[in-house]
C-alpha cells in the first residue's frame, strides 16, 4: 500500500531535454496538464482558506455536533451580534466545522506529500551519489539499505512514529525513513551506468574534478527519473498518512489534515457519513493528481517509456 | 439475508431431527470494551480484567441490588462481642475448578494478597491484627480496633476485588502476575481456546453450587443459563456494531455512543442499562511540580471546567450523562453537594483572578491526550478550550493511552517527559467513599501519580475508616468534600452510563456494578 | 544453481543483522515504558522497578541485545511480555489467518489484474484501455479502509452476502472459511490489481513492439496465441517482480485490513504489540517479516530464469 507504484520507475533514464520545448509538450499532455492544474487549485484552497468562508477548525463546539451538511448555527459574537454560520460539510462530533477542517486540512495533507518526497529525494539522492561514487562506502550503505527495505514500511513507520512525540515532523519522518532506500537503489544504479559511458570516462581521464563532474554529468541524470519518482513518494506520502492515522498513530487531531478527519469520523461512517466522505473525495482527487502527473511526467521525460 | 436465516433453520432443523433430546449447546458471543490480556485480577486494575475475574472466581461477600453487602461463599459468620473477631464459616460443597474443596486456609491466603495490593485492602490490613483458620470450612480475622471495612472491603464490587483463589495461587508474590487460572467461580476459562488479540472462552462449571437465592446486583445465586461465553476482540467499534446488527455476536458491552442512534432504530437488539452508579470522569494535575503544586491555580480548574461541555462532547445523548457535583457518586448514600456552590460553572474570570493571585506565569501546561480510547479521546480538546478561556495556557501532547499510562508516572518537570494535567474515568464502584476513591488519597508519595499530599484530607479518611455510624459517615464524607475544595486532589468532570447493547433474544443481564454472565439466557 | 542460492542465503544473515539491530535500538529507544504499561493503572513507581528488573529491562543494553541474540541462535525467541506465552506459540497460532488472507488477496489479484493488462494493451488507446488505467489509478488512491468500509456496506450489510467481520479456520470447514475471507481479501486486493494490471499492460505493450511479435503476425499465427504465448510468456519477468514485491509489501495492507475485518493474524498481533509495548514479541515478527521478504526476493531472482532462459545464475 505504501510505495508499489514507485516501482514502476526506470531505473535509468536520458539526460533530461532542457529548455522550452519540455515544459511546452509537458503542458501538451493532457493527463500532465489535469493533474497539474487539480493540484495547484488544491494548493490554493489550502492558502487561501481562511478567507473562503471558514471557521477555526479546531473551535469545538459540544452542542451541535454531528450534524448533517447543510446545518445552520446561530454565532453569538462578543459584542451581543449574532450572524448565521452555514456548516456546508456538516460538523464532526466534537461539533467541529467539517468544511473548515477540509480546507485547513489540504495545507497539511499537502505539506506532507512535498515534504516527504522532498526530504526521501534528498535524503537519498546524498546517500546514492555517495555509495554510487566511493566505493568504500557502497558496502555499508546498500547493507543498511537492505536491513531498511527488509523491514515493512509500515512496522517501520509505526515505530518511527512512537520514537518521536506524535506530530506533523515524527509522522514526515515516519514516512520518508522507509521510502530512502528506494531512492538510494534508484539513484546509484544511475551513477553505476553514467559512468561507464565513454564521455564520462573520458572526462574522469581528462582530471575534471568531483563537483563539476556530478554537476554536469551524473546529477542531469538523475533528475527525470527522481521527479518522477518523487510523484509517486507524495502520492503514497498522503495515504501513508491516512493509515497511520487509521491506527491511531498519525497526527494529533487538533492539527486537522484529511487522513485524520476520515480516520476521526470512520466509526461513524454509518452513521454521518458526510465525516468521511468530504475529506475523502479530496484525498482521493489529489492522489489520483498527483499520480496522473506521474504517469504523464515518465511518459514525457523518459523516451524509453514513451508510446504507451 | 433471508435466504441466509432460512438454511440456517434447515441446518438448525436437521441437526435437531439427527440428535433428539440433545439440546444444542449455546454460545454467547459478547464484544467487551477491552481485549483480556492480563489474567490477574489482583495484580492488575484494568476493569477487562476485574471482568475476567468474575467470571471464574467468586468472592466471600457481595454487594446486592439495594447495595447491601451479602454472603456469598460464605455461609454464617459471627462477630465477638466488642467487634474485634469475625468468624466466617464456608458454604457446603464449594469446589475448585480442578475438583478440590475450597478450604479456609485458600481464602486466607486469598485475602492477604489482595490486601497487599488494593488500596481499600492496603488501609484494611492496618486494622488487622491477624487471620487464622479454625478448621478446614472456618476462619478468623482478629482486628486491632471496630472497622466497617472488613465486610465492606470483602465485597468491594470493582478493581481490586477480593477473588478468592487456591492457596498455592494466591501465595504467588503480589507484585508477580498468576499463571494458574483455576478458580471457584460459575465459569471456567478454557485457557487451550484462548488467543489473546482474538478470543477468550469460559464454559459453564458443572460442579458450582449457586446459593439458593436469586441472583441480585453482585450477590445470590449465580446461575449459568449458557453454556458456553466467548468474548471476542473486535478493535473496530462501527464493525462490532455491524456484527451485532447481522446476529454474528451476541451483546456488546460498551456500544460507542454515536453508534446508538443505529442500535436505537433496529428492532432485532436492544439496549441494557445495567450499572445505575455509571461512571465517573476525573481531571488530575500533578501536584509535584508547578504551576499545580499551588492549591490556588488547582482551584482555578474548579471554575474554570464544567461538566456539561465534557458530557456534550464525549456522550452526547443526554440519555447517558448527568452532570453532578456529588464526588462520592450521585444516587449513592453519600451523595451532597456541600461545598460545590459557584465550582464547575465555568466562572472564566474567577478563575482568571485566581491564576493572577497564585503569579501563574503563563508556562503552557502540559495535557496527555489519548486518542486511541473511545471514552477518553475527545476530553482532551475540551479541557483545552475550556482551560485557555479560563487563562491557563495549555499545551495538549497526543498519544496513545498505554503511553499516557507509561508516561503519568513520571515525577519529571512538564518539559522533561513530565506531565501536568491528565483525564481518566472511573466506575462509581470504585469511588463511593473517601476511603475507596484513590484519587483522593493524599499521601503524598504513596499517593497514586499525582502525588497529592494535605495531612488533614488523610486524618479525615482514616476518621472514615473507622466510623461505623452512617450518619457520621456521611457528616466526615461532607467534610472531605469542604477540604477538597481547597485541595483539590482531582476535578470531577460528570457522570456517565454506558448501556450494554444485545440481541433481542438475549435476557437476564443483571443490574450490577460489573457486567456479568451468570443468569443471562439466550431464548430461542 | 544451487551453489548461487547457498550464496544469496548466506547473503541474507547480514541483511538480517542490520534488522535485528536496528529493530532494537528503535524500541529501546522509543519513549514508553513497557513495566509501566504491565504493572497496570495504578502502580507505584517502586513496583513499576521491580516489574523492570525482572523483564531485565534495567540491565544495559548491550547485555540485553546479547541475550536476545543468544536467544535466537538457540531458536528460543522468548516470552511475550504480555500474552504469558512464548513468542513462537503466540506467531504460529496467528500465521494461518495471515497466510490465508494473503494467498487470497494474491490470487484475486493476479486472475483480474493479468488478463485486464493483455487486453488493455492489446486495446491500446482504446476506451477499454482507458477505462482500465482510469480505475486502476483510482485503485491507489483510495485509503485501504475506506475500500474496506465500502464492500462491507454494500456487501454484508446491504445485499447480506457476506458476513461482516471474522475469520474461520479451515478445521472449521471449507465453506465457512472462504465465506469469511472473501470480503477481506477483496478489500485488499483492489490496490495489487490496480499495480499488476498496470505493469502488465506496460510490459506487454514492449514486448508487442519486438520484432519477432511482428514476424509471428506476419506469419499469420493466431491472435489469441502471439499474444499468450509469446507476448505474456516474454513479458513475465517484471511481471513477476511486482508480484513479489506486492507479497513482500502484503503486511502493510494487511494490518489495516485485520483490523478492520477483526481477523485474529499477524497484522493485528504487531500492532497490538507496538501499542502495548511488547518489545520481543515485536522484535521477532519484524525479523520474521524480514526473513520472509529477503525469501520472496531470493524467489523472485529464481523465477527468472524460469521464464527467461537467457538469465543464468
Amino acid at each position: 500500500m505504501s510505495a508499489e507504484p514507485t516501482l514502476l520507475a526506470p531505473a535509468v533514464a536520458a539526460p533530461l531535454p532542457l529548455g522550452r520545448t519540455l515544459a511546452a509538450r509537458l503542458l501538451r499532455n493532457p493527463v500532465v496538464a489535469l493533474g497539474a492544474g487539480f493540484l495547484l487549485l488544491m494548493a490554493l484552497v489550502g492558502a487561501l482558506a481562511p478567507v473562503l468562508g471558514t471557521l477555526d477548525p479546531t473551535a469545538i463546539n459540544p452542542a451541535t455536533r454531528n450534524r448533517p451538511p447543510g446545518f445552520e448555527r446561530t454565532i453569538r459574537a462578543e459584542d451581543g451580534t449574532t450572524t448565521t454560520y452555514r456548516h456546508r460539510m456538516g460538523t464532526d462530533s466534537l461539533g467541529r466545522d467539517v468544511y473548515s477542517r477540509v480546507l485547513y486540512g489540504a495545507r497539511i495533507s499537502l505539506l506532507i506529500a512535498v515534504s516527504v518526497a522532498a526530504l526521501s529525494l534528498a535524503i537519498g539522492l546524498l546517500l546514492g551519489l555517495v555509495a554510487g561514487y566511493i566505493r568504500p562506502l557502497d558496502g555499508p550503505i546498500m547493507r543498511l539499505m537492505d536491513g531498511l527495505m527488509a523491514i515493512p514500511g509500515i512496522l517501520l513507520a509505526i515505530a518511527v512514529v512512537s520514537l518521536f512525540r506524535a506530530g506533523l515532523p515524527a509522522v514526515i519522518a515516519a514516512i520518508v525513513v522507509p521510502e530512502i532506500p528506494r531512492v538510494v537503489r534508484l539513484v546509484r544504479s544511475i551513477v553505476l551506468s553514467v559512468r561507464e559511458e565513454p564521455y564520462v570516462e573520458a572526462a574522469i581521464m581528462a582530471g575534471t574534478r568531483l563537483p563539476l563532474l556530478m554537476a554536469r554529468h551524473i546529477l542531469p541524470n538523475t533528475v527525470a527519473p527522481l521527479i518522477v519518482q518523487g510523484t509517486f513518494i507524495a502520492a503514497s506520502a498522503i495515504l501513508v498518512e491516512a493509515v497511520l492515522s487509521f491506527l491511531g498513530i498519525g497526527i494529533p487531531p487538533e492539527t486537522p489534515s484529511w487522513g485524520n478527519i476520515m480516520a476521526e469520523g470512520r466509526n461513524l461512517f454509518r452513521v454521518y457519513p458526510h465525516n468521511i466522505l468530504y475529506p475523502g473525495i479530496f484525498l482521493g482527487l489529489t492522489v489520483l493528481a498527483v499520480n496522473m502527473l506521474g504517469d504523464g511526467l515518465r511518459d514525457t521525460l523518459d523516451p524509453k517509456m514513451t508510446g504507451r | 439475508m433471508a435466504f441466509r436465516r432460512s438454511v440456517l433453520g434447515l441446518v438448525a432443523a436437521t441437526a435437531a431431527l439427527l440428535a433428539p433430546g440433545i439440546a444444542p449447546a449455546q454460545t454467547l458471543k459478547a464484544v467487551m470494551h477491552s481485549d483480556v490480556k492480563i489474567v490477574d485480577p489482583i495484580w492488575t486494575t484494568a476493569y477487562i480484567v476485574r471482568n475476567h475475574g468474575y467470571m471464574i472466581y467468586d468472592t466471600l461477600f457481595a454487594l446486592d441490588g439495594q447495595g447491601e453487602v451479602k454472603p456469598q461463599m460464605v455461609d454464617t459468620y459471627t462477630m465477638s462481642p466488642d467487634n474485634l473477631a469475625y468468624t466466617f464459616t464456608l458454604r457446603d460443597g464449594l469446589k475448585w475448578h480442578d475438583g478440590k474443596p475450597v478450604t479456609a486456609e485458600d481464602c486466607v491466603a486469598s485475602i492477604k494478597r489482595w490486601g497487599a495490593r488494593d488500596s481499600l485492602g492496603q488501609k484494611l490490613m492496618t486494622f488487622v491484627e491477624g487471620m487464622s483458620t479454625d478448621d478446614a470450612k472456618r476462619f478468623t480475622v482478629k482486628l486491632k480496633s471496630p472497622t466497617g471495612l472488613l465486610l465492606f472491603g470483602l465485597a468491594k464490587p470493582s478493581s481490586n476485588v477480593p477473588f478468592m483463589m487456591p492457596k498455592r495461587v494466591a501465595e504467588t508474590d503480589p507484585n508477580q502476575q498468576i499463571s494458574d487460572f483455576t478458580g471457584s467461580g460459575p465459569f471456567v476459562m478454557k485457557t487451550d481456546e484462548w488467543k489473546p488479540g482474538d478470543r477468550i472462552v469460559y464454559t459453564k462449571f458443572k460442579d458450582y453450587k449457586p446459593r439458593p437465592e436469586p441472583a441480585s446486583g453482585l450477590a445470590g445465586g449465580k446461575v449459568v443459563k449458557v453454556d458456553r461465553v466467548e468474548w471476542l476482540a473486535i478493535s473496530d467499534q462501527q464493525q462490532a456494531v455491524n456484527a451485532l446488527l447481522a446476529g454474528e455476536i451476541d451483546l456488546i458491552e460498551q456500544p460507542a455512543y454515536d453508534l446508538i442512534p443505529l442500535l436505537k432504530s433496529d428492532s432485532s437488539v436492544k439496549l441494557v442499562d445495567y450499572n445505575p452508579l455509571g461512571l465517573q470522569y476525573a481531571m488530575r494535575p500533578n501536584h509535584l511540580i508547578k504551576p499545580f503544586d499551588n492549591p490556588k491555580v488547582r482551584q482555578a480548574l474548579t471554575y474554570a471546567l464544567n461538566q456539561t461541555d465534557f458530557l456534550q462532547a464525549v456522550v452526547g445523548d443526554p440519555d447517558y450523562y448527568k452532570t453532578c457535583k456529588a464526588l462520592f457518586v450521585c444516587g449513592s448514600p453519600l451523595a451532597t453537594d456541600k461545598g460545590m456552590d459557584g465550582l464547575l460553572e465555568s466562572n472564566f474570570a474567577k478563575s482568571k483572578q485566581l491564576l493572577k493571585e497564585a503569579g501563574y506565569d503563563g508556562t503552557p501546561i502540559v495535557l496527555l491526550h489519548s486518542t486511541d480510547l473511545q471514552t477518553l479521546t475527545n476530553l482532551g480538546p475540551v479541557a483545552k478550550q475550556l482551560l485557555e478561556k479560563g487563562g491557563f495556557k495549555v499545551d495538549m501532547q497526543s498519544s496513545d493511552w498505554q503511553t499516557v499510562v507509561s508516561r503519568r508516572v513520571r515525577k519529571d518537570p512538564a518539559d522533561k517527559g513530565g506531565w501536568n494535567l491528565m483525564n481518566t474515568s472511573w466506575v462509581s464502584a470504585d469511588i463511593l467513599n473517601p476511603v475507596m476513591s484513590s484519587f483522593m488519597n493524599m499521601s503524598c508519595d504513596k499517593a497514586p501519580f499525582g502525588w497529592p499530599c494535605d495531612a488533614e484530607m488523610e486524618k479525615l479518611r482514616d476518621d472514615f475508616a473507622r466510623e461505623v455510624d452512617p450518619a457520621k459517615q456521611k457528616a466526615l464524607a461532607e467534610a472531605v468534600q469542604m477540604r477538597w475544595r481547597e485541595v483539590v486532589p482531582y476535578v470531577h468532570l460528570g457522570q456517565f452510563y454506558i448501556p450494554i447493547a444485545a440481541r433481542k433474544n438475549v435476557t437476564g443481564i443483571l443490574t450490577a456494578a460489573a457486567p456479568v454472565f451468570w443468569n443471562v439466557e439466550k431464548t430461542k | 544453481m544451487l551453489g548461487y542460492v547457498l550464496r544469496r542465503l548466506l547473503a541474507a544473515i547480514p541483511v538480517l543483522a542490520i534488522v535485528a539491530v536496528l529493530v532494537f535500538l528503535m524500541l529501546r529507544l522509543t519513549p514508553g515504558d513497557p513495566a509501566a504499561v504491565i504493572a497496570g493503572d495504578n502502580a507505584s513507581s517502586e513496583q513499576i522497578a521491580q516489574v523492570r528488573s525482572k523483564l531485565g529491562l534495567d540491565q544495559p543494553l548491550p547485555a540485553q541485545f546479547a541475550i536476545w541474540i543468544g536467544n535466537l541462535a538457540t531458536g528460543n525467541l522468548g516470552e511475550s511480555f504480555f500474552f504469558k506465552k512464548s513468542i513462537g506459540e503466540l506467531i504460529l497460532g496467528r500465521i494461518e489467518p495471515t497466510l490465508s488472507l494473503a494467498a487470497a488477496t494474491m490470487l484475486i489479484a493476479v486472475c483480474l489484474a493479468i488478463p485486464l493488462g493483455v487486453v488493455a494493451a492489446y486495446r491500446h488507446g482504446s476506451w477499454l484501455d482507458r477505462i482500465v488505467m482510469g480505475v486502476s489509478v483510482l485503485g491507489f488512491s483510495v485509503p485501504v479502509f475506506v475500500i474496506g468500509y465500502l464492500l462491507i456496506y454494500i456487501f454484508a450489510i446491504t445485499l447480506g452476502w457476506f458476513p461482516v467481520q471474522g475469520y474461520q479456520p479451515l478445521s472449521g470447514g471449507l465453506g465457512g472459511y472462504l465465506h469469511r475471507l472473501v470480503l477481506p481479501s477483496l478489500t485488499l486486493s483492489v490496490v495489487y490489481i490496480a499495480l499488476i494490471a498496470r505493469m502488465t499492460r506496460a510490459s506487454v505493450l514492449e514486448v508487442l513492439n519486438e520484432d519477432y511479435i511482428r514476424t509471428a503476425r506476419a506469419k499469420g499465427q493466431v491472435e489469441r496465441k502471439i499474444l499468450f504465448r509469446h507476448a505474456l510468456k516474454n513479458a513475465a519477468v517484471p511481471i513477476v517482480t511486482v508480484v513479489g514485491i506486492g507479497i513482500a509489501l502484503l503486511i502493510g495492507g494487511v494490518v489495516v485490513t485485520e483490523s478492520v475485518f477483526a481477523i485474529p493474524g499477524l497484522g493485528r498481533l504487531t500492532v497490538d504489540a507496538v501499542l502495548a509495548r511488547d518489545y520481543p514479541t515485536i522484535q521477532a515478527l519484524i525479523l520474521m517479516f524480514s526473513g520472509v521478504y529477503v525469501l520472496i526476493n531470493l524467489l523472485i531472482d529464481l523465477t527468472y530464469s524460469l521464464f527467461d532462459p537467457r538469465i543464468r545464475h
